[in-house]
């Protein structure tokens, strides 16, 4: 999402020669500390903000967290290109995650050992596949973490058994699944058409906030994102903007 | 071991006044100060550090917060998973592939490098040695992100290749790029222990029969011991600490295993990668530190311990000074 971040305010400062953005990386969870410290205007999340991080807002600066959308993100299931499955539904995603299904031929694949990739625990894309994959329960300890969303597609696509989520603007070289929400249903593809109507089971909204509602300055350069150009960025950075194309 | 100063009186040239003598003076005192002064700033920063990690781990002695306690930090299970509706903070497994992950380094550079100081010391013609030592010693200017990134992407498939291995990022492939890290401290210190016995030692040796090998090996290698042991211990401080290689080249997974072609969790990868984003002050935070407190000791001790044993090593050799 940072890469979002630095596209918008690399395009907004051409724009407007007389403002500057300073984009850091780090995290959700960093962005939130940083809004929470007052060291930053805008914070920028892959997850919506805990009960206590508004809280602590609260207390230390007086000031309510005012959520915007600003992009659509779907989480896409990667397999090898080679692997035979079609589809999967929601339960057979999390059993194997979950390290309950351990071979491809127990979800309609050919016989062969399932191994698993994904992002480290300080990744939001990890929470969210947790809270929302794994109805919260934790991953196996054969689980290999790795440090990006581009090694675990990487890995995916030079291991044959291999298996792992991210965002769907980073697919390449390897097979996204179509997924079933529930048994008996039909399953989607991530495509825009699927995220934006709902219907794909695993997307999320991508956030910006503020401490208290944006004002002058921010309120310009937030109206600019939601506005048309800002959006077309989003797609361009492999996300969904937030009312389709 | 204290070093003599080098120019005990300044000698008195005809043109040489008592004020240029005082000014001389002046300015050697004021350069020992300064240096002094820098010295002592370096100690004084490491220390600190030290002090701020430890102050941040100690709360954990008194304080559970989200389950995490220094109780919880050894109980069973034996389970790393921090970021959990049930938090357990086990560090068993991070030691286990810290140990996995260094020893396999160490097994697959120590006799590399030392084959390569021996062959440098005794056997290469002095032209060749004057390539070969820059060249190995240049592997240490190598960023370890640069050594990770090659084991994450050419590393893993060559091995996956050769084993079939179920786990592409596994502690062999860890262990085989951290060995390249750690080569060149081994080898540039024990170089140095082996070149510096004296010739004697070797003429004695070849004087009586004995090949150029058996000097080497039966001579040369038992009188430098200490400073290879000492290499040893320092290449062993340097890969256990070392983080981005492994971060990205274990596959991070904390499993209970001692096969090197699974994966593991190392101490300072778990550190480098969850330590973004934990609650500052939270449990996890604590737990954290706690393990950075850790492998600050240990690196420290054996650092410690690497430098008696060069020590020792010069006091066999050349007598107590």
């Amino acid at each position: 999402m940072v890469q979002l971040g630095q596209s918008w305010a690399e395009l907004y400062m051409k724009e407007h020669p007389d403002i500057t953005i300073q984009v850091t990386a780090g995290g959700s969870g960093t962005g939130i500390a940083a809004l929470i410290e007052g060291t930053t205007q805008i914070c920028q999340a892959s997850r919506a903000m805990k009960d206590t991080e508004k809280e602590s807002l609260k207390t230390k600066r007086n000031l309510d967290a005012v959520e915007t959308p600003v992009a659509l993100d779907a989480l896409a299931v990667y397999v090898n290109k080679e692997n035979a499955v079609k589809s999967l539904t929601m339960e057979q995603v999390a059993k194997i995650f979950l390290g309950e299904v351990t071979d491809w031929k127990d979800v309609g694949g050919t016989p062969g050992n399932i191994v698993l990739y994904g992002r480290e625990n300080s990744s939001g894309t990890y929470v969210y596949f947790k809270e929302h994959v794994l109805a919260n329960k934790d991953f196996p300890t054969k689980y290999q973490a790795l440090p990006g969303t581009g090694a675990v597609v990487n890995a995916v696509a030079k291991d044959k058994g291999g298996v792992g989520y991210g965002g769907i603007g980073y697919a390449t070289d390897i097979k996204t699944i179509p997924i079933t929400k529930d048994a008996g249903g039909m399953p989607i593809e991530p495509t825009m058409a699927n995220v934006l109507s709902g219907a794909y089971p695993i997307s999320r909204q991508l956030f910006w906030y503020t401490a208290g509602p944006a004002e002058s300055a921010v309120k310009a350069f937030q109206d600019w994102v939601l506005s048309p150009e800002g959006q077309k960025v989003v797609s361009e950075k492999g996300f969904y903007p937030l009312k389709g194309e | 071991m204290r070093s003599s100063p080098i120019v005990t009186e300044l000698p008195r040239t005809s043109n040489m006044t008592d004020r240029h003598l005082k000014r001389r003076r002046f300015l050697d005192r004021t350069a020992e100060t300064l240096i002094l002064a820098s010295a002592s700033i370096a100690m004084s920063i490491i220390l600190l550090i030290f002090v701020y990690v430890g102050r941040e781990a100690l709360p954990l002695l008194w304080e559970n917060t989200d389950g995490a306690s220094i109780v919880s930090t050894a109980v069973p299970p034996l389970e790393w998973q921090p970021v959990s509706e049930r938090p357990r903070y086990n560090v068993f497994p991070l030691l286990l592939g810290t140990l996995k992950v260094t020893l396999l380094a160490m097994l697959i550079g120590t006799p590399l490098a030392l084959a390569a100081a021996m062959y440098t010391s005794e056997f290469a013609p002095p032209r060749l040695r004057e390539w070969i030592k820059p060249a190995i010693e240049l592997l240490a200017g190598i960023p370890s992100v640069v050594m990770g990134f090659f084991a994450l992407i050419v590393l893993a498939s060559w091995i996956q290749a050769q084993f079939g291995n179920e786990f592409r990022y596994n502690a062999l492939n860890a262990g085989i790029a951290l060995a390249l890290a750690i080569i060149p401290i081994i080898y540039t210190v024990s170089e140095d222990a082996l070149t510096a016995v004296p010739q004697h030692y070797r003429e004695a040796s070849l004087a009586l029969g004995a090949s150029r090998i058996q000097t080497a090996i039966r001579v040369v290698l038992p009188a430098a011991m200490p400073g290879v042991g000492a290499a040893m211990i320092l290449g062993f401080g340097r890969a256990i600490g070392e983080t981005m290689i492994v971060l990205m080249a274990s596959g991070n997974a904390p499993a209970l295993s001692l096969s090197p072609l699974s994966s593991a969790r190392t101490m300072s990868a778990t550190i480098a990668a969850e330590l973004g984003e934990v609650v500052f002050g939270g449990g996890h935070y604590r737990v954290l530190f706690f393990i950075g407190t850790l492998l600050f000791v240990v690196t420290s001790i054996l650092n410690w311990i690497g430098d008696r044993y060069n020590r020792r090593m010069r006091m066999r050799l050349f007598g107590a000074e």
